[in-house]
């Protein structure tokens, strides 16, 4: 893997980082405000389950932590253990295969209800 | 006696623990398996980390190996490891540094040690180099001097980090080095960010792609252990900082 590749990585993982910080601002928020008027999870996601702008705010939100994370415990296994970079890279991709397939599933899982 | 100005604010200071007549010091010998030997070395006024060195050297222990040259913080070359933290030894006054009286002397941390305390310095100098550390001349002696007004930014940049010595001190701080041999280091890419800054450097981009990847200036985690010790008071984190903005803006106009 060249430099080049390398330091799209790193943008990619700054800009993930940013999107981020705004998807949990919004989401813990709008949690924060949900719950005041004392509705439980289960209702919250009864009222909106299926909601197609929802499902796609939660849509970015994966992707952004399926970059941003296994970037940086690429980072991280490149400082702290002896495994080799190709080891590392193959270990990162497949952390990234997990969460967006984990993240996706409840994304649709979401949209699925059809609540909203 | 002179005569008591009424702005003359100066007193003796209260002179809580008076200087000790010998200092216990331990110095490293040997290879990366030696181990520290103690010495006892007369306290003098004014002493100089270096200067015990060079007492134990001359009076006590003539086998012991270290570096040094201009003793006045020119030459980088008698930066060690005294009591726990880099330093130049040579601008170090021993009353800055021992802890009642003890003194702990070891080679920089980051490099091979070679004996006591010399270290091998080729890593360093050679990522130096590698992070095109070298100048590279657009004109000849022949063509009239570069004209850089004193205003200009990038003279700026270039002039914060211009006074560096070679020492290695930042080097031995930095934990990314430690963690990844690989890494250029605080010296290298701070050289390489005054060259990038430099109006006379033609090197351009070129520079850009030595100093980007992982084991360039995106390794450093911006936690200023470097120019928390340079003796120079430089901050190759601020230099890295700026390397990593043009390595951005380079990498996104697929100039790399
Ligand atoms: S700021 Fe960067 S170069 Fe300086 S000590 Fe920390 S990681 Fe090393
Ligand atoms: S940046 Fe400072 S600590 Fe590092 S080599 Fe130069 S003078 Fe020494
Ligand atoms: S002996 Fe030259 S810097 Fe210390």
């Amino acid at each position: 893997m060249n430099e080049v590749v390398q330091t799209r990585l790193w943008l990619a993982q700054r800009i993930s980082a940013v999107v981020l910080a705004v998807c949990v601002g919004i989401h813990l928020a709008g949690i924060i405000i949900a719950v005041q008027g004392g509705l439980s999870a289960a209702e919250i996601i009864g009222r909106v389950g299926g909601s197609g702008v929802l499902a796609a705010f939660y849509g970015v939100f994966v992707l952004a932590c399926a970059v941003h994370a296994p970037i940086g415990l690429r980072a991280v296994l490149a400082e702290m253990t002896d495994i080799k970079p190709v080891s590392i890279n193959g270990i990162a991709s497949a952390f990234a295969a997990v969460i967006l397939l984990m993240g996706m599933q409840a994304v649709l899982g979401f949209l699925g209800l059809g609540g909203g | 006696m002179h005569k008591e100005h009424p702005w003359n604010t100066f007193k003796e200071p209260f002179i809580l623990n008076p200087m000790p007549k010998m200092l216990a010091v331990k110095i490293w010998r040997g290879g990366e398996d030696g181990r520290f030997q103690s010495y006892d070395v007369p306290r003098l006024e004014n002493q100089t980390v270096l200067d015990v060195v060079t007492y134990v050297q001359r009076k006590l222990d003539p086998g012991l190996s270290y570096r040094f040259a201009c003793r006045v913080g020119m030459c980088g070359s008698c930066a060690m490891t005294v009591n726990g933290t880099p330093r130049w030894t040579c601008r170090t006054h021993v009353s800055r540094v021992a802890e009642d009286g003890q003194l702990q002397i070891a080679p920089l941390r980051n490099l091979p040690v070679i004996k006591d305390l010399t270290v091998d310095m080729r890593d360093f100098f050679d990522k130096l180099a590698k992070a095109g550390g070298a100048f590279q001349a657009t004109k000849t002696r022949t063509d009239d001097f570069a004209k850089i007004p004193p205003s200009d930014p990038r003279r700026h940049h270039a002039d914060a980090g211009i006074e560096c010595i070679g020492c290695a001190v930042c080097y031995a701080a930095c934990d990314v080095v430690a963690w990844k041999p690989g890494y250029l280091g605080p010296a290298a890419l701070n050289r390489a960010w005054t060259l990038v800054n430099d109006a006379r450097d033609g090197m351009g981009d070129k520079r850009l792609s030595m100093v980007a990847g992982d084991d360039g200036c995106l390794a450093c985690h911006s936690q200023q252990g470097c120019q928390e010790h340079c003796p120079m008071g430089l901050s190759p984190t601020a230099a890295i900082a700026g390397l990593k903005r043009a390595v951005s803006v380079a990498a996104l106009k697929s100039k790399l």
